[in-house]
């Protein structure tokens, strides 16, 4: 077990070069961020070679690429164009979107595993087909129609909560946005585990526990939810990624100045340093997420070792 | 990465046994003739799988409405001008947002143009998208990811490692950089994007489901008695493991058709002329306060797809397994 | 506009885009308080450069420094009329060299005193290359410019030679030609004075900019918001009407409007287009629409040879009349746009050379004619008009899909234009200037001063700073030297009118609309109005 964490973690080295090249040469590949820094006019060529030089953008990418790198490993994760270090944009923007995140998980796992286990047990019956139609309205309406939506209902018609989130974003004003985020990943969660559930409902092993008097409860938790719960975790630990760095859309809606937003304004301003520097930390979480989902497989069904 | 010892003591692996019969039953039916004259009945009869899930499936009316919507699409995929004559891209501005009226049923979109005619030839473009990019995500995903899960070892290490990377890819950024040097209006560089960008999700569940599929009885009994590497692949582990692939699949269908309004928002999806419901999706939802109607219709089209998919998915895949029977 | 010779004026052109949509702030409260020391929460968005008066080209930016600078002379915000603010005068005998004269008795917040040098060293620093500023060009008058800020290659000084400091109130300024009109310049922030703090502590200035104007800054959260109040020393004559401005970054507009109906908010000084259907049931009188000096064009590619013939100029006369300004102003715009009927702006009124109708029939919508002009002359040059335009901002999708649709309806041919999105505005703005566009572009102009040469000379004479679509016409760039030799203000007007009706001829680029600025507010505020730069006047709201 502790080998295969460590042999898992040296793994994480080339992917995380492999990340960091990738999307450096991407954004690189953009063009000429210098282009839009001087609005409608064309920049003048002495402050555009300058700030090319100040930024590095002068030197061939091999030579960007290496020298970004030297000062990630000593911390300096470079400058924004406005000015702002990259560490600094970080600091306020990932504390929101990880709180933005968990809310999100929680919704999906509880909501989700909840609706899954009951539609699961219930099949073809009116609440799977009630809960099928609801999930696929929500599928099918875009992330930015449904956050548009209970902004407007919920914030200016009811007024039950704030169509924005103030700059601190607390917790309870993140539910709604949370809700909005998790909502596409929460009708994945639900099919995943009614799947996986009316699959497992069958198995002799549940039987037997029946069979041997255990309460209802008690089966379906230790025994059927347990058995059934390792493609909605794999599921659930390839979304947190996706969640942190998604949440463009929810966010934009709601201004929530987190992460996506941080990540969409450098894409947009093509801020290779930004860019890359938020990705990178994303897919360090990523392959965190990943570690521990490939762990819980051994926690969830014991005939997995891990050597 | 998971190296399965064989299966011990620690919970009771009781049901793998049940499952076992089965797919001994399965496997001994398969090499028969196809096709057996018997209605239902305990495994063990000489059926095919295929031939049994057709036999389920013809006297399903989940599968019946859901074929028909599915037949009724890719007809008027076909031939958008049976059932709408008019031009979709003819607009009148003075027109835009007006609500419903004669010969214009579902009213018309910002620029004045006529929603109806606008749903019906979007949904060449939204079926294709849709329908394509998630066969691509799904063979390319559960092919790598089934890969990675079986053999485990160096083999699970590399794939799951290149997943990662293509995980850590934001899909606004790939999006502006891939798609925006395209200059082709058609719908194949916004496919092989989606592709290209969408299968590691499905890699990282497959490889979840063969690791558990792996594991069980039948396919350590295979393995003894000696079965090759592709036919435990083929035959035993790819039908208890393809479930998951088939509901996020389905689902992910339509979540492609909203993607491609998202690429058509950020400027780097079908290029103009083209037509889609994610296009007057994402041209509509500005006006949602004041026009509801332009959002209502596409969106309207884009659900009850995705509807059809998804029954359609759930229909074949509990036809497909023997347990449910 | 008299002695403007060559000289590259000190033109600013906002991205018209970026101001646009870059709205911003928001969260919780409305502010607080009432009466004179009421608090204003009002919506932004993230500056893109540091806030430095001479690296700050776009407007939100220019909100802030509007509020906590004042430099020399400032623009009234009604009529746009440069007005002295610390100057006491500012002489000349030649037109080249001037005497300024400083009042007595200003001072930063800080409590540090305004003089001579605090202008000289922050001239100095706006203008010398390695300091990166992105205004330098405005300095570009100013004798040794060429030194401190040359073309290529290294600079040579870092002082402009053109700039010396007399005594505590008054310096010199020594101009590299004549332009008797230079002092009308200086209004612009890029001018302002800073104080040493600025360059004895740099970073800590940026984390909380300190100036000279009616309000200071308490706190400044990059990204998100800053709470600016008011500075009750203030010496000048425009002290601020209430307690202070709370700032609150937004990512999109419709946000911050939402915010605002919900109460969340005061101020909103970008409504987007999509809400304006409702706005009067939202905000019933509460919503203001006023002329702005912002002009939105279609820019062709003149460097592409099919669009460079007698008859392209036809054909782009026939494609403006294909264009129904009326409705896509009305449907699109609900009126916030005025159809372009010249290459100037109402903001300058018809003194300062705005004359309605002045492109004639050519910029009326006439389906036949239009169709027959653009047949009659082989046609649209490569077969089919795209329109670029960035689509990451500004939601300039709307009205690009409008146009082309007017167009494809005179022409009966429902590809004959289509729209070509480009997903960032850096990357659209490259294309623009590395000449990668074969086809049309759109474009948009936001004056730097309230003068009918800033909407000429900068965007049409020969190889000018922002004639981004290389038209040339001798005949023009003639009229535009007549123009600026011309000593009398009328007769110049009236000069640079010839020379706009050679482009009526020409049609180098085709008007559209005349931008206005629109602001909704709450009912807690009052006296709220927009400046001809489409900013609110901060100063003069009332609470309560």
């Amino acid at each position: 077990m502790g080998r295969y964490v460590i042999r898992r973690l040296l793994q994480m080295i080339p992917v995380f070069f492999g990340t960091t090249l990738l999307i450096f040469l991407m954004v690189n590949v953009m063009g000429d961020p210098i282009a839009g820094l001087c609005g409608d006019r064309r920049c003048d060529p002495a402050t555009a070679a300058q700030l090319r030089a100040e930024f590095g953008l002068d030197k061939p990418v091999w030579q960007q690429y290496l020298t970004y790198m030297g000062n990630v490993f000593t911390g300096d994760f470079g400058t924004a164009f406005n000015g702002q270090k990259v560490t600094e944009l970080m600091a306020t923007a990932f504390p929101i979107t990880i709180r933005l995140t968990l809310i999100a998980i929680v919704f999906e796992i509880v909501i989700g595993i909840s609706l899954g286990v009951v539609t699961g047990l219930r099949r073809g019956r009116p609440v799977d087909t009630t809960v099928l139609v609801l999930t696929l309205v929500v599928i099918s309406v875009p992330t930015f129609v449904t956050g548009l939506l209970l902004q407007l209902v919920l914030g200016v018609e009811w007024g039950i909560i704030k169509p924005s989130v103030s700059p601190q974003a607390p917790v309870n004003e993140l539910l709604v946005p949370g809700l909005v985020l998790a909502s596409v990943s929460l009708a994945y969660v639900t099919r995943l585990t009614r799947t996986s559930i009316a699959e497992n409902a069958r198995a002799d092993y549940v039987r037997t526990a029946t069979a041997k008097g255990l309460p209802r409860r008690r089966v379906v938790v230790r025994h059927l939810l347990r058995n059934s719960l390792i493609p909605v975790v794999t599921f659930i630990g390839t979304d947190v990624g996706a969640l942190m760095g998604g949440a463009i859309v929810t966010e934009r809606i709601f201004n929530i100045h987190g992460v996506g937003f941080q990540l969409y304004q450098g894409i947009l301003r093509q801020n290779s340093q930004t860019v890359v520097g938020f990705v990178t930390i994303l897919v360090l979480v990523f392959l965190a997420a990943n570690l521990i989902v490939d762990l819980l497989y051994a926690v969830l069904d014991p005939r997995i070792r891990y050597a | 990465m998971p190296e399965p010892l064989s299966s011990d003591g620690a919970i009771s692996p009781a049901g793998a046994g049940g499952a076992m019969d089965l797919a001994m039953a399965e496997g001994a039916s398969l090499e028969k003739a196809p096709g057996g004259p018997q209605g239902t009945g305990p495994a063990g009869r000489p059926r095919s799988l295929w031939s049994d899930a057709w036999r389920d499936l013809r006297r399903n009316p989940v599968f019946i409405i859901s074929g028909l919507i599915i037949v009724f699409l890719v007809v008027i995929s076909l031939w958008p001008s049976l059932i709408a004559s008019g031009d979709p891209l003819q607009a009148d501005l003075d027109d835009a947002q007006k609500g419903s009226g004669p010969g214009h049923p579902f009213g018309y979109d910002p620029q004045g143009r006529d929603v109806y005619t606008r749903v019906v030839h979007g949904t060449r473009t939204s079926v294709t998208v849709g329908v394509c990019a998630t066969l691509g995500v799904a063979l390319l995903g559960s092919v790598l990811g089934g890969l990675a899960g079986f053999f485990g070892g160096w083999w699970d290490s590399v794939l799951s490692r290149i997943t990662d990377v293509f995980f850590g890819i934001p899909v606004v950024l790939g999006g502006l950089v891939f798609l925006s040097v395209v200059t082709s209006s058609t719908v194949w560089p916004v496919v092989g994007f989606i592709v290209l960008l969408g299968w590691p999700q499905i890699a990282r569940i497959a490889r979840g489901s063969v690791i558990t599929a792996k594991q069980n009885d039948y396919v350590q009994a295979a393995r003894a008695l000696g079965a090759s590497n592709s036919r435990m692949m083929l035959r035993h582990i790819t039908p208890n493991a393809v479930a998951p692939v088939i509901v996020v699949a389905t689902i992910a269908l339509g979540t492609y058709i909203a993607l491609e309004a998202t690429l058509s928002y950020l400027g780097v999806g079908l290029k103009p002329p083209a037509v889609s419901w994610g296009i007057d999706i994402s041209d509509a939802s500005p006006y949602i306060r004041n026009a509801p109607h332009m959002l209502l219709w596409p969106a309207g089209a884009l659900a009850v797809t995705v509807l059809a998919f998804i029954m359609l998915g759930d229909a074949v895949r509990d036809a497909l397994d023997p347990k449910l029977r | 506009m008299r002695g403007a010779t060559q000289a590259k004026w000190a033109a600013c052109a906002v991205a018209v885009a970026l101001a646009a949509t870059a709205c911003g702030g928001g969260d919780d409260s409305g502010g607080g308080g009432s009466g004179a020391d009421g608090i204003v929460s009002s919506s932004w968005g993230d500056p893109q450069n540091p806030l430095e008066p001479a690296n700050t080209n776009e407007v939100q930016g220019g909100k802030v420094l509007d509020m906590i600078f004042r430099g020399l002379k400032k623009y009234d915000p009604k009529t746009g009329e440069a007005r002295n603010m610390l100057a006491e005068k500012i002489e000349t005998t030649d037109s080249q060299n001037f005497t300024v004269t400083l009042k007595d008795g200003w001072t930063f917040s800080n409590g540090e005193k305004v003089t001579a040098a605090s202008f000289v060293d922050a001239w100095n620093y706006g203008a010398a290359l390695k300091n990166n500023q992105k205004n330098a060009f405005f300095f570009a008058q100013i004798d040794g410019y060429d030194k401190a800020h040359p073309e290529s290659g290294s600079a040579s000084t870092d002082k402009l030679s053109g700039l010396k400091v007399v005594d505590d109130r008054t310096f010199t300024v020594r101009l590299s030609q004549k332009f008797s009109l230079w002092p009308d310049t200086l209004g612009y922030p890029a001018f302002a004075p800073l104080p040493k703090a600025f360059f004895t502590d740099h970073d800590a200035w940026l984390a909380k900019p300190v100036g000279n104007g009616p309000y200071a800054i308490d706190n400044y959260a990059k990204g998100s918001a800053m709470n600016l109040r008011r500075w009750d020393e203030y010496p000048g004559t425009d002290k601020a009407r209430n307690g202070g401005i709370d700032l609150k970054v937004y990512t999109d507009n419709n946000t911050a409007y939402t915010d605002l109906t919900a109460g969340n908010l005061d101020l909103v000084d970008d409504v987007p287009a999509s809400q304006l259907k409702n706005v009067s049931s939202d905000l019933g009188d509460r919503y203001i629409n006023t002329p702005a000096g912002i002009i939105q064009t279609l820019a062709f590619p003149f460097y592409e040879a099919a669009w460079d013939t007698p008859e392209a100029a036809k054909v782009r006369q026939g494609l403006s009349m294909a264009i129904n300004r009326e409705q896509i102003t009305s449907q699109i715009f609900q009126k916030t746009r005025t159809p372009a009927s010249d290459w100037t702006s109402p903001v300058l009124g018809a003194e300062g050379g705005f004359k309605k109708g002045l492109c004639g029939s050519s910029c009326v919508y006439d389906k036949a004619a239009a169709k027959k002009l653009i047949d009659d002359n082989g046609g649209i040059p490569g077969g089919q008009l795209k329109i670029a335009y960035n689509a990451d901002t500004g939601s300039h999708k709307e009205w690009v899909d409008a146009v082309c649709n007017s167009v494809n309806n005179v022409m009966g041919d429902n590809e004959a234009c289509v729209s070509s999105p480009v997903g960032t505005f850096a990357d659209f703005r490259s294309q623009v200037s590395q000449q990668k566009l074969s086809s049309a572009w759109r474009a948009g102009w936001q004056m730097d001063y309230p003068l009918i040469q800033n909407f000429l000379q900068p965007l049409y004479y020969t190889n000018a700073s922002s004639n981004d679509g290389k038209w040339s016409d001798k005949k023009f760039d003639g009229l535009i030297d007549q123009a600026n030799a011309e000593t009398d203000k009328a007769k110049a007007v009236s000069t640079f009118q010839e020379a706009e009706k050679v482009m009526v001829e020409q049609m180098p680029v085709i008007p559209l609309w005349y931008q206005n600025g629109s602001a909704g507010y709450s009912d807690r505020i009052g006296n709220v109005a927009l400046n001809p730069f489409s900013v609110p006047v901060y100063d003069q709201i009332t609470v309560g």
